[in-house]
């Protein structure tokens, strides 16, 4: 078993609306430190790992269908997991 | 005029549309459900809105996965009339059949109501019974109405007349150039947020979506005249 974690965040050039509402109330808190916040998701896939593109593969399903690259930008990893 | 209103898990307004076109309209549509996929002998096909796969990865986004969008995909390309609306727009965008893609509403909510449009083209399938400029009052209700494109796009957009509404009253979802409704290249998709279906009688929500329906009426029957 293969575990590909997925992470998807809005492009820089696109407003983060969910982003923007959370630095504000960041700051109204008094973390006054933070300044930008970005709100993403991860997808965590579990893949069969004798498949051999398993890279290749990854990347298809991200701009084929996890990710819509007019607004959003997408970086993965994948790793064995052990005992499944 | 046959109409086919594609219906997927999850679909709210296919009712509404369906309405429309038989009761009001006076025409003929027929659902056809997600799996089904064949839209032979249809002249127009209507997407509606609703939370197509409960809206899950984004709006829009898991419909690509059905039977349906290849065959949509074809028909969209003998150059018949394509209409989606609300999620139908969303679906439209996320199969790569109109420019853009949606966000979240600037203030986070869903908001739902009436909202002002400018009619901008009317010269397009879709809008040759309304009057060039003309303001018109139509349905909303949406997350996921901020429609984005790029400037470059926006820009293109805009120099081919692809815009064909845009919002006249403060466009509070966020949408790039104030964008209501795009079409395609080549004329034949239009994709719009706002609910016209909701407005075709007096008595609920005004009939300034007339005019869309018989655009896409008149321009069916001019064809198929000439064709005769």
């Amino acid at each position: 078993m293969t575990k590909v974690n997925v992470y998807v965040t809005l492009r820089e050039s696109v407003v983060d609306p969910q982003g923007v509402a959370t630095i504000e109330a960041l700051q109204t808190m008094g973390y006054k430190e933070v300044e930008n916040v970005r709100i993403g998701k991860l997808i965590e896939l579990e893949v069969d790992g004798s498949v051999a593109d398993i890279d290749a593969r990854v990347k298809e399903m991200c701009e084929k269908l996890l990710v819509n690259k007019v607004i959003e930008d997408y970086r993965y990893e994948i790793g064995e997991v052990a005992g499944k | 005029m046959k109409f086919a209103i594609l219906v997927f898990p999850g679909s709210g307004c296919d009712i509404d549309m369906f309405h429309a076109v038989n009761t009001v309209l006076g025409n003929k549509a027929e659902y056809i459900w997600h799996t089904e996929a064949n839209l032979d002998g249809y002249d127009a096909v209507l997407i509606p809105s609703g939370a197509s796969y409960g809206d899950y990865l984004r709006p829009g986004a898991l419909a690509q996965s059905s039977q349906a969008i290849e065959s949509l995909k074809a028909f969209a390309a003998t150059g018949k009339p394509v209409l989606g609306v609300g999620n139908g727009f969303q679906i439209l965008a996320e199969a790569g059949l109109l420019p853009g893609a949606f966000l979240r509403n600037k203030g986070l909510k869903f908001r739902s109501g009436k909202t002002k449009l400018t009619v901008l083209n009317t010269e397009s399938t879709f809008t040759s019974d309304y009057e060039n400029g003309q303001e018109i009052t139509i349905p909303f209700a949406h997350e996921f109405g901020n429609y984005y494109v790029d400037e470059k796009t926006a820009a293109e957009l805009e120099s081919t007349n692809r815009i064909v509404f845009t919002y006249a009253d403060g466009n509070a979802d966020g949408s790039t150039a104030d964008i209501a409704g795009v079409l395609n290249e080549t004329g034949n998709v239009l994709g719009m947020m706002p609910l016209p279906e909701r407005a075709v009688e007096e008595i609920i929500g005004g009939t300034d979506g007339l005019p869309l329906f018989n655009s896409i009426l008149k321009r069916w029957s001019e064809n198929n005249v000439s064709q005769a």
